[in-house]
C-alpha cells in the first residue's frame, strides 16, 4: 500500500473534524456509486450512469471550502459534486431511480441533480453546455456585489469544445469572480487527452485568456483543499477568473456498457494503487486522527445510510402521470 | 438477400462505399478505437485506419464544419455526430455554411457532405439527450434530410446519400439498430426523395418515418385483425418530400393518419395534412389525424418517458377516428 505523508500540520485551518468529514464524504460517495452500479445492473436505473469512482477526492477536497452562498455547477458525472454538497442521498437516489421523490422529481435521472437551495446548479449532460451558464452565474453575482464565488466543474474533453473558450474569454473579459476547474481524468469516453487535445496540461488553455491557472493532485484530498482554500480566497477578494486542473482518473468504464478497448486493466491498477480514499484512510490513522474502530463505525455507518437510500428510492413512487405536463412552463 | 440487422446495414454502406472510393472518409467522436458509440463503424478502423476512420475531440462544429471545407475541395467525408442532439452545438455549419454554398456562390460550389446522427427517445436519457429534431433541419433548403425505416433503407439511402453532390442529413433512430431484415446482396441505392409504401391497404392511410413506421407496421398487423386495412406511406425523406407517393395512396383511402416521434406542433403532420388540403381537398372523407410526442421536454422516468413516445395503440386509436368507430 502506498502511504503518502502530508503535512497536514502545515495547514491549521484543516482541523482534524474536517478531515473526518472529508473521509466520510468520500466513502459515501463511493458507496452511493457502488450501488447504484448495482441497482443498474437490475434494472432499477436506467439511460446513462456515469460513475465517478476515482474522483472523489476533488469534489469533496474543492467544495469544503465554499461557503453556503457560492455556486456550483458541473456536467453529467455528477454524483460526487452532489454528495459533496450535502445533497440529501435519499432523494439523489430516488433520483437515479427516476422517482417523483427525486432530487429533480425523477425528471432528469442521474445526469441531472440539483438542489437550488444548497446553490446546486445541476449536472448537465451537453459537454460545455454549462460553462457559459457558469459564467452567468458569475455575472450575477458580480452585479449585485454578493460576497459568492462560482465553481465550474468540467472534464478534459470539454476543454475541446468552442463553448469552453468562450466562456474562459468572457469570464476574463469580464473579471467574474468564478473558478473554472477541470477534472482531467486523461479520458473523454475513449479518446486520451493526448489524441484530442493539442495543450495535454489543460493549464495551458487558460494562458491565452491570460487567467492565472495550476495544476493539483486530484488523487489527495488534502492537497485539493490547500489548493482550492487559496484560489477560492483569491476569487473571493476579487482577482477575477481562476482555472485549477485537477490530476485524476475514473475507474469504472465512461458509463454503463464500456468495453475499455481504449485503456490497460495495468493503468486501471495503476491509478487504484493511489486510491484517494484508502491513501487518506492510512493517513488519518498514522496521524492519529482516527483508530480502526473509528473508520470502522464510519464505514457503517457509511453503508447504513446507502442501504436507507436504496429502499428509500425502492418504496417511493413512480412520478404521476400528470407530472408529464408540469414544470414545462412556470405557472403563476 | 441476407437477413441483417439496421446497425449492420447502416455499417456495410459505410464500408463498401469506403471500398468503392478512397475520397470517401469517416470523422468523429468515438468512431474509430471505441467503434462507435453505438457500434456501427466497429472494426473500421482495422480495416481503413486512422486516416480514413477519424477520431476527432469533442468538437462538433469543427466536425461538420470541417467535413464541409474537405468536401468542398473534392473530398466525399462522413461526418458522424454522436447524436443529433449534439448538432444543435453544430447548428450552424449544419444549417448556415453547407446548405447555402451551392447557391449563394451561383452554383460554383459543391458539398459532397453527409452527416450522420442518431435521435429519437426510448432509452431514458432524458430532455436534452431523447429529442427528434428532424424537422427543424428539414426546414432548411439546400440540405436533404433522409430517416431509414429498415435496414433496406438504412444501406440504400447511405449509399446514395455518401454518392450524392449535396448535403445530405441521415438520420438514424437508436431503437431500430437491432431491427433485423432483408438487404440484397449486391450493390443498390434507394434513391433519396423517394417515398415508400410499406404496407398495401384501403380503408386508410397512415403516413409516417423512421422507428415510427415500424409501430405503424406493428399497427397496421393488429388493425387487420379487425378488418381494417391500413397503407403504409414511409416518407423516408423530409426534404426532398415526396407528396406523390402520399397523394396516390389519400387518393384511395380518403383518410390519413399522420405518425411521428417529435412534436406535434410545426411538425410533419402538420406539413403533410396542409399539402393534402392543399392538393386533394375534394377527395376528404374525414378529418385528417397526428399521432406525435408529447409537447414537453423529453422526462427520465421510466412511465413518463413511455407516456411522451407515440405507441402502437395511439396509432390504432386515431385510425378508429378517422374511420369513425367509437
Ligand atoms: C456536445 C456533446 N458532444 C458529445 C457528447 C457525448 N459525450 C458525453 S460525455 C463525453 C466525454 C466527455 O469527456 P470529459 O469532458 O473528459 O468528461 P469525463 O466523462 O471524463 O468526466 C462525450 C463525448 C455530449 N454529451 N455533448
Ligand atoms: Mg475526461
Amino acid at each position: 500500500m502506498a502511504t503518502q505523508t502530508i503535512p497536514l500540520n502545515q495547514n491549521a485551518e484543516v482541523n482534524s473534524d474536517k478531515l473526518v468529514e472529508m473521509f466520510r464524504q468520500m466513502l459515501l460517495i463511493r458507496r452511493f456509486e457502488e450501488a447504484s452500479e448495482e441497482a443498474y445492473a437490475h434494472g432499477q436505473i436506467g439511460g446513462f450512469l456515469h460513475l465517478y469512482i476515482g474522483q472523489e477526492a476533488v469534489a469533496v477536497g474543492a467544495i469544503s471550502v465554499l461557503q453556503p452562498q457560492d455556486h456550483i455547477i458541473t456536467a453529467y458525472r455528477d454524483h460526487g459534486h452532489a454528495i459533496a454538497r450535502g445533497l440529501d442521498t435519499n432523494a439523489l437516489m430516488a433520483e437515479l431511480f427516476g422517482k417523483s421523490t427525486g432530487v429533480s422529481h425523477g425528471k432528469g435521472g442521474s445526469m441531472h441533480l440539483a438542489d437550488v437551495s444548497k446553490h446546486f446548479w445541476g449536472g448537465h449532460a451537453i459537454v460545455g453546455g454549462h460553462l457559459p451558464t457558469a459564467v452567468g452565474l458569475a455575472l450575477a453575482v458580480q452585479y449585485q456585489h454578493q460576497d459568492a464565488v462560482v465553481l465550474a466543474f468540467f472534464g478534459d474533453g470539454a476543454t475541446n469544445i468552442g463553448l469552453f473558450h468562450e466562456s474562459l474569454n468572457l469570464a476574463a473579459v469580464w473579471h467574474l469572480p468564478i473558478i473554472f476547474l477541470c477534472e482531467n481524468n486523461l479520458y473523454g469516453m475513449g479518446t486520451a487527452v493526448s489524441r484530442a487535445s493539442a495543450a495535454e496540461r489543460m493549464v495551458d488553455k487558460a494562458c491565452g485568456y491570460h487567467i492565472p491557472a495550476q495544476q493539483m493532485d486530484g488523487m489527495d484530498v488534502v492537497a485539493v483543499r490547500q489548493t482550492m482554500d487559496e484560489v477560492v480566497s483569491t476569487v473571493r477578494s476579487g482577482s477575477g477568473p481562476h482555472f485549477v486542473e485537477a490530476l485524476t482518473y475514473r475507474y469504472r468504464g465512461h458509463s454503463m456498457g464500456d468495453a475499455q478497448r481504449y485503456r490497460t486493466s495495468h493503468e486501471v491498477k495503476e491509478w487504484e494503487e493511489r486510491d484517494p480514499i484508502n491513501v487518506f484512510q492510512h493517513i488519518l490513522i498514522d496521524q492519529g486522527i482516527l483508530n480502526d474502530k473509528q473508520v470502522g463505525q464510519i464505514i457503517r455507518e457509511v453503508n447504513h445510510e446507502i442501504e436507507v437510500a436504496v429502499k428509500f428510492a425502492e418504496e417511493s413512487p413512480e412520478p404521476d402521470p400528470e407530472a408529464l405536463y408540469q414544470h414545462i412552463y412556470v405557472e403563476d | 438477400m441476407a437477413v441483417i440487422t439496421y446497425r449492420e446495414a447502416i455499417r456495410q454502406a459505410i464500408s463498401e462505399e469506403m471500398e468503392r472510393d478512397p475520397k470517401v472518409f469517416i470523422m468523429g467522436e468515438e468512431v474509430g478505437i471505441w467503434g462507435g458509440t453505438y457500434a456501427i463503424t466497429k472494426g473500421l478502423m482495422d480495416q481503413f485506419g486512422d486516416k480514413r476512420v477519424r477520431d476527432t475531440p469533442i468538437s462538433e462544429a469543427a466536425i461538420v464544419g470541417g467535413a464541409t471545407g474537405a468536401a468542398l475541395a473534392g473530398l466525399r467525408p462522413i461526418a458522424e455526430l454522436m447524436t443529433i442532439n449534439f448538432g444543435l452545438v453544430a447548428m450552424d455549419a449544419i444549417v448556415n455554411e453547407a446548405p447555402k454554398y451551392h447557391y449563394m456562390f451561383g452554383g460554383q460550389m459543391t458539398v459532397p457532405l453527409t452527416i450522420r446522427a442518431v435521435g429519437g427517445g426510448g432509452r431514458q436519457l432524458a430532455a436534452t439527450h431523447s429529442q427528434t429534431l428532424d424537422v427543424i433541419f428539414a426546414y432548411f433548403p439546400g440540405l436533404k434530410v433522409v430517416l431509414p425505416a429498415t435496414p433496406y433503407d438504412a444501406k440504400g439511402l447511405l449509399k446514395a446519400a455518401i454518392r450524392d453532390d449535396n448535403p445530405v442529413l441521415y438520420i438514424e433512430h437508436s431503437l431500430l439498430y437491432p431491427h433485423k431484415g432483408e438487404v440484397p446482396d449486391e450493390d443498390y441505392l434507394v434513391p433519396l426523395g423517394k417515398a415508400n409504401v410499406m404496407r398495401q391497404g384501403s380503408d386508410v392511410t397512415i403516413v409516417s418515418y423512421s422507428r415510427m413506421a415500424q409501430i405503424s407496421l406493428e399497427a397496421a398487423e393488429a388493425l387487420s385483425q379487425e378488418g381494417i386495412e391500413a397503407e403504409i406511406v414511409d416518407l423516408r425523406s423530409l426534404r426532398p418530400l415526396d407528396m406523390e407517393t402520399v397523394l396516390d395512396s389519400f387518393r384511395k383511402t380518403f383518410r390519413c393518419v399522420i405518425v411521428e416521434e417529435g412534436w406535434k406542433s410545426y411538425g410533419v403532420g402538420a406539413e403533410i395534412s396542409t399539402r393534402i388540403y392543399e392538393e386533394a381537398f375534394d377527395y376528404i372523407d374525414a378529418p385528417i389525424k397526428r399521432v406525435a410526442g408529447a409537447e414537453v421536454p423529453m422526462p427520465y422516468a421510466r412511465n413518463l418517458e413511455q407516456l411522451a413516445i407515440p405507441s402502437k395503440d395511439d396509432v390504432i386509436q386515431a385510425v378508429h377516428e378517422v374511420l369513425g368507430i367509437a
